[in-house]
């Protein structure tokens, strides 16, 4: 073969190194077991690190008649019935313990008078339970595990990107990667991988997510015959900002109103009394999300677009000392002092509660040594997902991937890689080298708009379909994309491979959303403004054997008697 | 300001050019645009092969590091606005090039595994208790977002050949020191092995910490003191020297 390639093997590949990846090539190094963990941006950036809230944990320090039987009816009435009722009872139960164990690897959260761990109140949650470090938590959690990465024998590729997984037979064998840095090939050998790859935000325009949300392990899961659920399920967050429009999308901490934050329209009514008078501003994200929507849409907004967010009824110290974050984002980017001015702020694209379909206890997908956790998993959230409990997800199922994969790598050899499909990795990357490609930034474009605008918040049958039509558009033009110069750190490249995962993730999220005719959490239909009983089912995406992608629906597994006393019972109008 | 802003921009291939240029665009300008919105632009409608690192474009993850006019600074923080509309934008210049705008950091994470983690005292009751007050020092420290521009700026990484590890890593040791319960002292390797002695408290790290921290007063001072009263601490040395002569007994 003409071409250089590296290869290194290892008992357990993590491709992913935020929050999930890091915690589960913990746990194969825990196992004693050889770990390699890739990721796309550098150590320590991962879209973890603009986790601001905190992580959600039914340690009970403030509130002490909270315990996880609670968590587990929050998160299952959150997901509007459609959680997988195991997760949700396994997450309730392990959170407490992951956030012990991040304190114990130097992670340094805010303090109640007593010394314990302090949990703030948090939207839709029923106690106060988000353990948190002031609005940093996720910078605090990365670096938490980071320091314990390089002080463990975990190899580590940054800035290597991984194009596909290498399939041999109906296992995974590896993954082919480039490590942008340098242009090199790469195959990784592996007994068992761990995909935690985190989301695909990044195919909307407005969104809150990092660069690196482009759904690559969605895509090269999707490729290699892995089943996704739940792919219409996308949360967008109520407060995102709105200007300068170089921000816009920008993540504005629901803290904000767990400290107190009210939400104002442009007439100065607080509208969240009337949208939701018992929990009000700390209602849902999703009824918070509609709410802003409307009070925009319906003229009632703010000169950029959005509502007002005011705090400036609580002092300035206060402020500064449990919004730090904010107050600098908003004094830095768009010349606001929070202490003084309200802020402005409308619905961003915040998280995917689909993704990959897991067996709860494992996370190991319909692959038998594939896994899969954090954002780019699915299960947990189902149809909505409760502010501080993604940091709590993938801490509990980060752990338990690594755990599994190590267990299945411990019974288990490498498998022979065919010289074939590694020169059919080759040219995949090389095709996009071509004089005269279509601009693949210039398709990013047009379909980010497509999805905003198309497949947003509020979504109905025509919009659906028109988005479905541009899609199918985007994907022939795909065809014709490319770059020129090297391969070495080559964002035009970048742009390329991205783009084919992202157009998986849009065609998913767009027919799902199509075919779920009702209303459920951040789900909204007007042309089906109803939650349906009918449609208390998950939906699967997954290629078929024609290479399109199919759907099936099935429906959700009834959680044991014994627990429905946790759970407010389901209500159909 | 509606004008074009005029950008120049670092371009080098250690592997394939001769010589590194400065490039310039023209890219338009945007109500409060910040220098990463227009190198992007050069990026997205102009040169997509050009080589920039950026991720959250938040001020958060510290990718987007450059020297902005000859000064070390996020390329998402700095708005367009504060400095004119003729703007140089240029690596970091003490991390090796990679290409364009982008450097090889990874000689931190060999510095990073030299730093013991935090090693809490012995026979702590668990869950751990902590003052709020006690957290707040250490706090200060933890703010860091590894930008890596305080390294960028320290001369002494810049431009000796030294051991010093830089005011990143003092930081990072410090916020273990300084955590309510860890009972280890860092300040001796750091002086021994990381070369602390060579930082002559100039502050320019300081000057261009993104997130405010005051490297230089709280955290190398701090340490170099600590350093100092360790080695030259007359009761620890009566004490040590009794301890030696009970052994010696």
């Amino acid at each position: 073969m003409s071409e250089n390639v590296k290869t290194v093997e290892t008992d357990v590949l993590v491709i992913g190194a935020g929050g999930a990846g890091m915690r589960a090539a913990i746990s194969v190094n825990d196992a004693g077991l050889k770990v390699v963990m890739v990721t796309k941006s550098l150590l320590g950036k991962a879209h973890t690190v603009m986790a601001e809230g905190g992580i959600a944990a039914a340690l009970g320090n403030v509130d002490p008649q909270d315990n996880w039987t609670v968590h587990y009816g929050d998160i299952i009435e959150e997901g509007v019935y459609i959680s997988d009722w195991r997760m949700a009872e396994i997450l309730g139960k392990e959170a407490p313990e992951r956030v012990l164990e991040l304190e114990r690897y130097g992670a340094l959260f805010d303090r109640t008078p007593d010394g314990r761990i302090m949990q703030r109140a948090f939207g839709a949650h029923t106690y106060r339970r988000l353990a948190h470090v002031g609005d940093r938590t996720g910078l605090e959690l990365i670096k938490t595990l980071e320091d314990q990465v390089l002080h463990r024998d975990i190899t580590f590729y940054d800035e290597m990107y991984i194009t596909n997984l290498l399939k041999v037979g109906d296992k995974i064998a590896g993954a082919f990667g480039i490590k942008m840095t340098t242009g090199e090939f790469f195959v990784f050998k592996a007994k068992a991988t761990v995909i935690a790859t985190g989301g695909s935000g990044r195919v909307y325009k407005v969104t809150s997510n990092s660069w690196e949300s482009t759904g690559d392990g969605i895509g090269m899961a999707y490729r290699a015959g892995v089943k996704l659920r739940d792919m219409e399920m996308i949360q967008f967050h109520p407060t995102g900002m709105v200007y300068p429009p170089g921000v816009k999308g920008l993540l504005v901490t629901e803290s904000v109103r767990g400290e107190g934050g009210i939400l104002l329209n442009s007439k100065g009514e607080r509208y969240m009394l009337k949208y939701s008078p018992q929990k009000k501003e700390l209602d849902a994200r999703d009824v918070v999300a509609r709410a802003n929507y409307k009070e925009i849409t319906e003229g009632r907004g703010t000169e950029h677009g959005g509502v007002y967010l005011d705090i400036t009824h609580k002092s300035p110290e206060y402020i500064k000392h449990k919004l730090p974050a904010m107050y600098q984002q908003f004094l830095e980017f768009a010349g606001v002092d929070i202490t003084k001015e309200k802020m402005e702020v409308a619905p961003t694209v915040h998280y995917m509660m689909g993704g990959i379909q897991v067996e709860a206890e494992t996370e190991r997908s319909n692959i038998e040594n594939l896994f899969a956790a954090g954002e780019v998993a699915s299960g947990l959230h189902g149809a909505n997902r409760l502010g501080g409990n993604s940091l709590a997800d993938i801490l509990v199922f980060g752990k338990r991937a690594g755990d599994s994969a190590s267990a299945y790598a411990r019974s288990s050899t490498l498998l022979d890689i065919p010289q074939d499909l590694i020169e059919k990795e080759i040219n995949y990357v090389k095709g996009f080298f071509k004089e005269n490609g279509k601009n693949p930034y210039d398709l990013i474009d047009r379909l980010t708009t497509c999805m905003s605008d198309n497949v947003g918040i509020v979504r109905d049958g025509e919009h659906l379909k028109k988005a479905v039509d541009i899609i199918e558009q985007l994907k022939e033009e795909f065809k014709e994309v490319g770059t020129k110069g090297m391969i070495r750190y080559n964002h035009g490249l970048l742009g390329c491979l991205e783009l084919a995962n992202m157009l998986v993730s849009c065609e998913a999220i767009t027919h799902c959303a199509l075919m779920r005719e009702e209303s459920r959490g951040a789900h909204t239909r007007l042309d089906f403004p109803k939650k349906d009983k009918n449609w208390k089912k998950n939906i699967i995406t997954y290629m078929g054997e024609d290479g399109k992608m199919q759907y099936e629906t099935v429906p959700v597994e009834p959680m044991p008697k014994e627990y429905e006393q946790y759970v407010k019972p389901e209500v159909y109008e | 300001m509606s004008e074009d802003i005029n950008i120049k921009i670092f371009r080098f291939d250690p592997e394939n050019d001769k010589e590194p240029k400065f490039q310039d665009y023209k890219v338009p300008y945007v109500d409060g645009m910040v220098v990463l919105d227009a190198v992007r632009y050069v990026e997205e409608k102009i040169d997509p092969t050009i080589s920039i690192r950026w991720n959250c474009k938040a001020g958060k993850c510290g990718s987007c590091s450059a020297e902005i006019n000859g000064h070390p600074s996020l390329m998402c923080k700095t708005r367009v606005d504060n400095i004119g509309k003729n703007i140089t934008v240029s690596p970091m210049a003490a991390f090796p090039l990679v290409k364009d705008l982008v450097t090889d950091i990874s000689k931190n994470w060999e510095i990073a595994r030299k730093i013991p983690l935090l090693t809490p005292r012995e026979g702590l009751e668990k869950p751990w208790r902590i003052n709020p007050k006690d957290v707040e020092r250490s706090k200060e420290f933890k703010r860091c977002i590894e930008c890596f521009l305080c390294m960028d700026v320290c001369h002494v990484v810049r431009e000796h050949f030294t051991p010093y590890f830089g005011p990143r890593h003092i930081v990072k040791a410090a916020s273990w020191d300084m955590h309510p319960l860890d009972g280890l002292d860092r300040s001796k390797m750091l002086n021994d092995e990381g070369g602390m002695g060579y930082c002559n408290i100039t502050k320019c790290c300081t000057e261009v910490c993104p997130e405010h921290i005051k490297i230089t007063d709280n955290a190398i001072i701090q340490e170099k003191e600590r350093a100092v009263d360790r080695k030259y601490d007359p009761i620890a040395m009566v004490i040590k020297n009794r301890r030696k002569k009970e052994k010696v007994m």
